[in-house]
């Protein structure tokens, strides 16, 4: 870094007024977003956030970076061809589980697959809140909402286990309310380079109000939280009652006491080459009562970015061509000349 | 042998065989030779959706019809003077365009009693005398070809193959075609098997010794260069001018591009030729669908890139919400559509002009989008670059409309020179723009250049300029969020001004070289746009020839209008708007102008027909000069109002 930037949290904060609702778990998120852009050390100025339709997706207006709030599920697209030409940029996605994984999820998973340098963050409160209530590609099935009164008939999207299937090279989960845990995650994407992916237990107080509780509340998520940590053994739960994570013999992963587990309890790679013990995590939670649900870095390996091998092949071609010259690219090698 | 040679003014010849027999490199290679001798020329491409139809069959059939000449020309030719039909498929599916006296050359060794079946031929055509009206050449192509290439250590199916190279050759020694350029080119092409690329030279040579040497064809022909303008010359098809324009746009305007593209008929070339092209700094972005491919060019736009994606018709469909959000955020950006027939899948590789209205209201709300179109298969080189001049300049979506007969057409193209290009200046923000009350200074991302009423475009990277757009209706002047219902509508009208207002050049009006002699001024205009320029200057022509007067103005720009077309079109008394597709312009023109413009309309996949549409000019004369001597001229008394009105007696 050529000088030092003395960025504050205030620095990142717009003059609009924040229009969430009060409650609303985005504060949370929005303010962490804030706290940690200053200790990137990036330039306001070389910094976007791009985002589609939803509650989540209002977030650029109050991020004091260049912005674009677009349309509903194609903010990676629009993000790729921002990071694919400009490769000097730190581009954000803010998305939600409808932006993201109903309309938008052809892109989403184009993106992961492709590694463009993007960092996206899913909020994923598990409703459609914008439009007022209805079940989302995230919510539990049988789920009663203004739209499925006699209950949701379709299975949910597991976003962690979604993103591990589209090569994705970093996968993360983090909880709106756990300040220092997003703030370690986001950390940990921003160094990521390539396309990084985030989902963020958000809750929404006004139509799904207490999804995520079990996870927040201090007396019983020891209980159902596991926070993955890369090397460290995959354990959790109360100081009475811990549990350790093994694999059994049919190879599915499995809470068991830790005194039973012993040896056996697995340690955490998310560096390992090949996705299958990140995506057997991503597996661990019920779908209904998300319990055990790991959080943290899932998955964290290099692959070459897209942005920089596009670069790469357009730099590679001037080299071997030279630089491109119009008159001669209009000439061609056939033509004839009338005089 | 001495053989006769008679010298012609123009020929049309057609190539058809089936989709494997290799019609359109035939074709491309008697065009290449053609355009090196000095000849003008206008091709068309005729193929089917099926990479490879079932064999011998009708919808199996590939053609590929040259039109040159001693003399300018502006269409592939109504029909063909020669047909060259390598099966009776092909034989059967063209016949019908060759008009009773012309030449056709077929390959008799294709002529089995299985595949007459197969296109429900009863008999022969060769032997029942049905063709008696025609110079038949019955040549045995296949085996000649084979026997020819007997020496050489290739499979017999790649001496088959050959077959094309073999009537290329006659069809060379027939038009005292260049040779060179086309052994040069099969040396190239197959410079991984040599044997095979011998095989196809001695196979050409082979076509051409036959010709010179069998008694069967006694004439050779002679056309002699077309005097063109002084200058440098190569042959090009629609679909790579418009890449070159567009990167020519890219060079002019200092912008780096971005292409988000899906694959698509007939647009794909597009993407193809620009991905070459990267040490001209052109990025190309295979996107996975059509929405992404607009939306990564937008993305690239607003970092400050010439953002481009191409399509054809279903591609627009998808991507209608994506140039609504261009529209609201202000961002330069190149649509193009090569328009094919429709709906839905419709024509894949056939022409039509019927995305007018597409790309003219496709989009919710009020969102007007300017509108180019080229006129020829050269045409799309300008038009690209007058796209990007009008999309920087005026930082909105540009809607360039070509289609189908402009992508796979040729033609020959005077090469211009770089420096006489015009020069686009992207003018991007560098500085705040607005001093606030309090005597600050803040950057407005909508705050509007007076004259153009362009809003500045500050990219990322840019310090001080950090801004947020969004597809949310915004504050005028601060970009800001604004549900004010006054505010609504004042940005919903300088949209529309900022589009109405677009500095596009006046159309001109052709009234053929002697207006203004013998019977007076003309009153019949015939107005047009696109593709159908061609087929309308060379209707007009021969409506002059016949010694009578007619106008043709042809719009360049669809979105605005030019200026001066409102009173062009009141200057006649009829006003002619042939186009294939129902009567889009021509409700447009109604609508705007309250002229009684009648329509001329076709959908058949095909261009028009100079002949045919000479006929409706002609009765149009007619009609007007009868409302004259009725002394009516006010254009409403004859019944031919309403905007569905066509003209009457189309033949389909």
């Amino acid at each position: 870094m050529p000088e030092l930037l003395k960025l504050t949290t205030k620095d990142f904060k717009t003059d609009q007024e924040v229009r969430w609702c009060p409650g609303c778990g985005d504060y949370a998120i929005l303010a962490a977003v804030q706290g940690f852009m200053p200790s990137l050390g990036i330039k306001r100025e070389d910094i976007v956030f791009v985002s589609g339709i939803g509650c989540s997706s209002r977030f650029p207006y109050y991020m004091n970076t260049y912005g674009m709030h677009s349309i509903h599920g194609r903010a990676p697209a629009i993000a790729t061809g921002l990071a694919a030409s400009r490769p000097d940029l730190s581009v954000w996605v803010v998305t939600g589980d409808g932006d993201a994984l109903s309309i938008g999820g052809n892109h989403l998973i184009h993106a992961l697959r492709r590694n463009v340098n993007l960092k996206i963050l899913l909020f994923n409160n598990r409703i459609y809140g914008l439009t007022k209530g209805q079940y989302s590609p995230t919510s539990e099935q049988g789920k009663i909402t203004k739209s499925t009164p006699y209950g949701s008939l379709d299975a949910p999207f597991n976003p962690v286990s979604l993103a591990l299937g589209a090569e994705a090279t970093f996968v993360a989960r983090t909880i709106d309310s756990d300040r220092k845990h997003l703030t370690s995650v986001l950390q940990a994407a921003a160094e990521h380079e390539g396309t990084a992916l985030i989902e963020i237990y958000q809750n929404c107080n006004i139509f799904n109000d207490g999804a995520f509780e079990h996870l927040k509340d201090n007396s019983v998520r020891d209980r159902h939280l596991i926070r993955l940590e890369h090397g460290q053994p995959i354990t959790f739960g109360s100081e009475d009652e811990q549990y350790g994570i093994v694999r059994m013999p049919d190879a599915t992963l499995k809470a068991v006491p830790l005194k039973e587990a012993g040896d056996s309890v697995l340690v955490h790679d998310a560096h390992a080459s090949e996705p299958d013990l990140a995506f057997a995590l991503s597996r661990l939670p019920d779908p209904a009562t998300l319990s055990p649900t790991p959080i943290g870095v899932f998955r964290s390996v290099r692959r070459p970015t897209y942005d920089t091998l596009m670069a790469e092949q357009l730099d590679d071609a001037a080299r071997r061509l030279g630089s491109g010259k119009l008159a001669e690219l209009l000439t061609g090698s056939d033509t004839w000349t009338i005089s | 042998m001495t053989k006769q040679v008679e010298k012609v003014d123009r020929v049309i010849i057609r190539f058809a065989g089936d989709s494997g027999d290799g019609m359109q490199l035939t074709g491309d290679r008697f065009t290449s030779e053609t355009a090196a001798f000095g000849n003008d020329l206008s091709t068309l491409p005729d193929f089917p959706a099926e990479i490879r139809a079932p064999a011998g069959t009708l919808p199996g059939v590939s053609a590929f019809q040259l039109h040159f000449a001693d003399h300018d020309i502006l269409t592939p030719g109504d029909a063909p003077d020669v047909l060259v039909a390598m099966n009776p498929a092909a034989l059967k599916a063209n016949l019908k365009d060759v008009p009773r006296g012309g030449t056709v050359i077929v390959n008799t060794d294709e002529f089995t009693p299985r595949a007459l079946t197969k296109v429900g031929y009863a008999a022969d055509p060769l032997e029942d005398g049905s063709l008696d009206a025609y110079k038949v050449h019955k040549v045995a192509l296949t085996t000649q070809t084979v026997k020819v290439l007997e020496g050489f250590d290739i499979s017999r199916k790649d001496a088959e193959r050959a077959k094309n190279m073999y009537s290329l050759g006659l069809l060379s020694w027939l038009y005292h075609r260049p040779t060179e350029a086309t052994v040069e080119f099969l040396q190239k092409k197959f410079a991984k098997k040599p044997e095979i690329a011998a095989a196809n030279v001695a196979a050409f040579r082979a076509g051409w010794n036959y010709g010179e040497t069998t008694e069967d064809f006694v004439v050779s022909y002679e056309i002699a260069p077309a005097p063109m303008p002084k200058g440098t010359y190569r042959n090009i098809h629609g679909n790579l001018a418009l890449a070159y324009g567009l990167i020519a746009a890219s060079h002019s305007s200092g912008l780096p591009m971005f292409l988000g593209a899906y694959p698509i008929t007939p647009a794909s070339d597009i993407l193809h030729e620009l991905s070459k092209h990267k040490n001209h700094g052109v990025r190309t972005f295979q996107a996975e669908d059509e929405i992404a491919g607009i939306g990564a060019a937008l993305g690239a736009s607003f970092g400050g890139a010439l953002g481009v994606t191409t399509t054809s018709g279903p591609g627009i469909a998808l991507k209608g919400e994506t140039i609504g959000l261009a529209v609201s955020l202000e961002l330069p950006l190149v649509i193009c559509d090569i328009q094919r027939g429709g709906p839905s899948t419709g024509l894949p590789t056939k022409t039509e002009q019927s995305d007018l209205f597409l790309a003219m209201f496709g989009r919710n709300g009020e969102a007007p989008v300017p509108i180019v179109a080229p006129r020829s298969p050269a045409d799309c080189f300008d038009a690209a670059l007058e796209a990007a001049r009008i999309a920087v300049t005026y930082r909105t979506p540009v809607f360039l409309l070509s289609d189908g007969y402009l992508a796979n057409g040729s033609e020959p193209w005077r090469i211009p020179d770089v420096a006489d290009l015009p020069v686009i200046a992207p003018n991007f923000a560098a500085g705040p723009n607005k001093v606030l009350e309090d005597g600050s200074e803040a950057f407005w991302p909508f705050l509007r250049d007076p004259e153009t009423l362009a809003r500045p475009w500050a990219v990322p990277g840019t310090p001080g300029l950090e801004h947020r757009i969004g597809g949310i209706e915004k504050q005028d002047g601060t970009g800001n969020i604004s549900y004010d219902p006054a505010n609504h509508d004042l940005m919903v009208r300088t949209r529309a001004a900022k589009v109405a207002g677009i500095d596009v050049a006046d159309v001109e009006v052709d009234t053929g070289p002697d207006s203004q002699a013998g019977s007076g001024a003309p009153k019949v205009l015939v107005l047009g746009w696109g593709s159908t320029y061609g087929p309308i200057q060379a209707a007009c022509r021969r409506v002059r020839r016949e010694g009578n007067q007619v106008a043709h103005a042809h719009l360049r720009h669809l979105n605005p209008f030019p200026a001066n077309l409102g009173r062009i079109l009141k200057e006649y008394d009829r006003v002619l708007v042939p186009e294939m597709n129902l009567g889009q312009l021509s409700m447009l023109v109604r609508a705007q102008y309250l002229v009684d413009a009648v329509g001329y309309n076709q959908v058949r996949g095909l261009p028009f027909k100079a002949a045919e549409l000479a006929g409706v000019i002609t009765d149009l004369i007619g009609s007007a000069e009868d409302r004259h001597s009725d002394g009516h001229s006010d254009g409403h008394s004859d019944g031919h109002s309403g905007a569905t009105d066509t003209v009457e007696g189309v033949g389909v």
